[in-house]
C-alpha cells in the first residue's frame, strides 16, 4: 500500500527520518557508547546488520503470522529472532574481534533492546511496505543510525579537549549536543521529495 | 552522575514504603538512572502523551516483576534473559490491544511506541536486577513505583514541551491566540533540550546542596567531597 | 562491606538439565500465551467498533448530506463487495459508500495515504458523481509539525481546493484524466490541481499525493459500478 520509491525511503531513512536523531530509536547507545569513534562506528556497524537481518525476518514472520491469523503474537516472535540474532552477533564478534568485543562490552547484547532494530520491524509492518521497500528501510536506517553515532561521537571527542562547565558535563552536555545534531538534520526535510 | 545516597548504605532490607518510593526521586529512571530514554524524547510532546505512555509502562513493568517474581524460582539461569523478554512482550501486547479499545485516538498518538515498551531497558533491567530476586509483593511495589517514577519523568518534560511548543497544558491553552509557540520544543531537538534542561537544573540544585553541606562541616576537609575539582 | 538487599539463596547450583530449560519455557509460554489469547479477545470488540466509529466520522466530514454509512471492498478484478470481518484479500481497496437520512446515495469515501515530513499523512476524501469530483477531505491521521504542517486541517484555503477537485477518469475510464497535482501557493490555474500551503509544501504535497495515487486505483474500478451502490442494500 506505500507508494514510497525505493531511492525516497532510502534518503528519508539516512536523513529527514534519522532513526536516532528524528525518531529516537536506539537512545541507549547513542548517550552511552558515542565517547570515542573507535567505539561508536563498529557498534553501528554491528547494529546495522542486526537492524537488516530483524527486518528481513520480520517481513517473513509477518507474512507467516497473516496466513496463520496470529497476529497477535507478532511482537513475542519479533523480539525473540532479535534476540538469537544479536546472540549469534555476539559469538561472532568474539570469534573474530576479541578486542572490539572487550571494548563493547555489555552493549553488544544491549542490541536486543535497542529500540531501532525492533523499530524497524514494527514502522516497516505499520506502513506495510513490500520486501524491497522494507530492505532498503533497514539498509538506510543502520546507515542513518550509524552515521548519527558516529557524528556524535566525534564531536564529544573534540568537546573533550574543550572547557566545559562543570554543571554541564556529562549527560546534560550529550544531549545538548545531540539536540544541536537534530537541529542539522531537520534541515534535510522534504529532501526525498 | 549522582553519587550513593545514605540509604544504600543501610543494612537493613528496604521497607514496603522505600520499596515504592525508590523510584519516584532518588533513583528516577528518566532523570537519575536515564533509562527507557526511546519513548521519553519520543512521545513526550504533550503532558497527557507523557501520563499515557507512563501509565502503560507503569503497568507493563508492574505485571511482568510480578510474573517474573512469582516464577524466579521456575526460571534457570541460562534461559533468564529470553524468559522476561518473553513475559515482557506479552504485557505489552496487552497494553497495545487494552489502547486500542479505550482510545484510537491515542492509540495514534503513542503509535509504535507503544510496542517499544519492549526494548525499554527500565523494564528488562528492573525484571533482572530485582523481580528476579525478590518476592512478588515487594518487587511489584517497586516496579510500580519506579513506574510511577517513570510517569512523572515523563510528564515533567512533556509539560514544559506542550508549554512552550504549543502553548497548551493538557489541551488547554494557556496564552491567548497572539501566542507564537515555540514549535521546536515539540519536534525532535525539543525533547533533548527540555530534557538537558531538566539534568542541568537538577544538577545544579544538587551542587548547591552539596556545596551548603559541604559549607556546614566546618573543620573536616572537602577532600572526598565531590565537589573537588580543580580550583 | 555492606550487603546488597537480602534475595533467597539458590538452592544448589548445578547446571539446569535440559528438562528443567524445557519445562521453564513451557510453563512460561503457556501462561503468556493464555494471557495474550484473553487480552485479545477482551478488547477485540471494543478496538473494532472504536475504528468503525472513527471511519464513520471521518466519512460524515466529507460527506455531509451522509447519515449513514456501509463499508465496501473494490477487488482488483473491479467486482465490488461488502467489507467483512475478516482481512481484505490482497489488492482490494477499502471504501466507504454514504447514504442520507432518505436512504439515497450520497457519495463514497476512501482514504488515501502519503508519507508527509514527520510520517504518514492519511487523508479521507468525499467524492460525487455528479461533478466527477472530490467534495471534501479530512485528516484521519498525522504527526506533521504543529503550527506548519497541521495548518492542513484549518487553514481555508487550503481546504477550499477540495471543494469541487476535478477528478473524472479518461473516456476508456481506465485512469484519472489528469493527474491530482500540488502546485505553489497561488500558482493554481486548473480545477485538478491544489494551492499548497505556503511554506507547508512538503504536508500539502503529501494531502495531494495520497489523494491522487488512491483516487488513481479506485476510481476507474468504482466510476462503471456506482450503480450497484446506489442500493442501499
Amino acid at each position: 500500500m506505500a507508494h514510497e520509491s525505493l531511492g525516497q525511503i532510502l534518503l528519508n531513512t539516512i536523513l529527514s527520518g534519522n532513526f536516532v536523531l528524528a525518531m529516537f530509536l536506539g537512545m541507549c547507545p547513542f548517550l552511552g557508547v558515542t565517547h570515542s569513534v573507535a567505539v561508536a562506528f563498529p557498534l553501528g556497524v554491528a547494529t546495522s546488520f542486526v537492524i537488516v537481518i530483524a527486518s528481513v525476518s520480520a517481513y517473513l514472520l509477518n507474512w507467516l503470522l497473516a496466513m496463520a491469523h496470529l497476529e497477535f503474537l507478532r511482537l513475542i516472535c519479533y523480539i525473540v529472532v532479535i534476540a538469537s540474532a544479536v546472540q549469534l552477533v555476539e559469538m561472532f564478534v568474539k570469534k573474530h574481534y576479541p578486542a572490539l568485543f572487550r571494548a563493547l562490552g555489555i552493549y553488544l547484547p544491549l542490541i536486543t533492546t535497542n529500540c531501532a532494530v525492533l523499530g524497524v520491524a514494527l514502522f516497516q509492518t505499520a506502513r506495510e511496505y513490500d520486501f524491497a521497500q522494507s530492505l532498503t528501510f533497514a539498509i538506510g536506517g543502520g546507515i542513518g543510525f550509524t552515521l548519527a553515532l558516529t557524528l556524535l561521537a566525534s564531536v564529544r571527542e573534540r568537546v573533550q579537549l574543550a572547557e566545559v562547565p562543570e554543571v554541564v558535563q556529562g549527560t546534560v552536555l550529550v544531549l545538548i549536543l545531540a539536540g544541536v545534531l537534530s537541529l542539522a538534520f531537520m534541515g534535510f526535510a522534504g529532501l526525498g521529495g | 552522575m549522582s553519587g550513593p545516597s545514605p540509604a544504600a548504605f543501610s543494612m537493613a532490607p528496604p521497607s514496603r514504603w522505600e520499596e515504592f518510593t525508590e523510584g519516584m526521586w532518588r533513583r528516577n529512571p528518566v532523570f537519575v538512572m536515564v533509562l527507557g530514554m526511546c519513548p521519553t524524547l519520543a512521545v513526550t510532546v504533550s503532558a497527557i502523551n507523557s501520563i499515557s505512555m507512563g501509565l502503560a509502562t507503569t503497568f507493563v513493568l508492574a505485571a511482568s516483576c510480578f510474573l517474573v517474581s512469582a516464577l524466579r524460582r521456575l526460571i534457570p539461569k541460562e534461559v533468564r534473559i529470553a524468559t522476561y523478554i518473553v513475559i515482557i512482550a506479552t504485557f505489552v501486547t496487552v497494553v497495545d490491544y487494552a489502547v486500542q479499545a479505550i482510545s484510537l485516538d491515542l492509540y495514534e498518538a503513542l503509535g509504535a511506541y507503544i510496542q517499544l515498551i519492549v526494548a525499554n531497558c527500565l523494564v528488562l533491567g528492573r525484571a533482572e536486577a530485582h523481580a528476579a530476586r525478590a518476592a512478588p509483593i515487594p518487587a511489584t511495589l517497586n516496579a510500580i513505583g519506579m513506574g510511577l517514577g517513570f510517569t512523572l519523568g515523563l510528564t515533567m518534560i512533556g509539560g514544559v514541551r506542550e508549554i512552550l511548543g504549543a502553548g497548551a497544558f493538557f489541551g488547554i491553552p494557556l496564552f491567548g491566540p497572539g501566542f507564537q509557540p515555540w514549535v521546536v520544543m515539540v519536534l525532535p531537538p525539543g525533547g533533548f533540550f527540555v530534557m538537558a534542561g531538566w539534568l542541568l537544573l537538577f544538577a545544579v540544585v544538587r551542587r548547591r546542596l552539596a556545596a551548603r553541606d559541604a559549607g556546614a562541616v566546618r573543620s573536616a576537609p572537602a577532600a572526598n567531597s565531590g565537589a573537588c575539582h580543580g580550583a | 562491606m555492606n550487603a546488597p538487599a537480602k534475595s533467597p539463596a539458590p538452592a544448589a547450583v548445578q547446571a539446569t538439565s535440559t528438562f528443567a530449560l524445557l519445562r521453564t519455557l513451557s510453563v512460561v509460554s503457556a501462561i503468556c500465551g493464555v494471557i495474550i489469547v484473553v487480552s485479545y479477545l477482551a478488547t477485540l470488540d471494543r478496538a473494532k467498533a472504536n475504528r468503525r466509529l472513527a471511519a464513520e466520522r471521518a466519512v460524515f466530514k466529507v460527506l455531509p448530506d451522509a447519515s449513514s454509512v456501509k463499508e465496501y471492498l473494490a477487488l482488483p478484478s473491479g467486482e465490488i463487495i461488502p467489507a467483512g470481518g475478516g482481512d481484505p484479500p490482497p489488492g482490494a481497496l477499502r471504501f466507504y459508500s454514504a447514504y442520507d437520512a432518505a436512504g439515497r446515495f450520497a457519495g463514497i469515501a476512501a482514504e488515501g495515504a502519503a508519507k508527509g515530513y514527520a510520517d504518514l499523512v492519511r487523508v479521507m476524501f468525499g467524492y460525487s458523481e455528479s461533478c466527477h469530483c472530490i467534495v471534501g477531505i479530512g485528516v484521519v491521521s498525522m504527526r506533521e509539525t504543529p503550527g506548519i504542517g497541521d495548518k492542513i486541517l484549518t487553514d481555508k484555503d487550503f481546504l477550499a481546493n477540495f471543494k469541487a477537485l476535478d477528478v473524472r477518469l479518461k473516456d476508456d475510464l481506465s485512469a484519472l484524466a489528469n493527474d491530482v497535482k500540488v502546485v505553489k501557493h497561488g500558482v493554481k490555474t486548473q480545477p485538478w490541481q491544489i494551492d499548497a500551503i505556503s511554506g507547508a509544501t512538503v504536508t500539502s504535497r503529501a494531502v495531494g499525493k495520497g489523494i491522487n495515487d488512491a483516487a488513481q486505483l479506485l476510481l476507474p474500478r468504482l466510476v462503471p459500478r456506482l450503480d450497484q451502490l446506489r442500493e442501499k442494500s
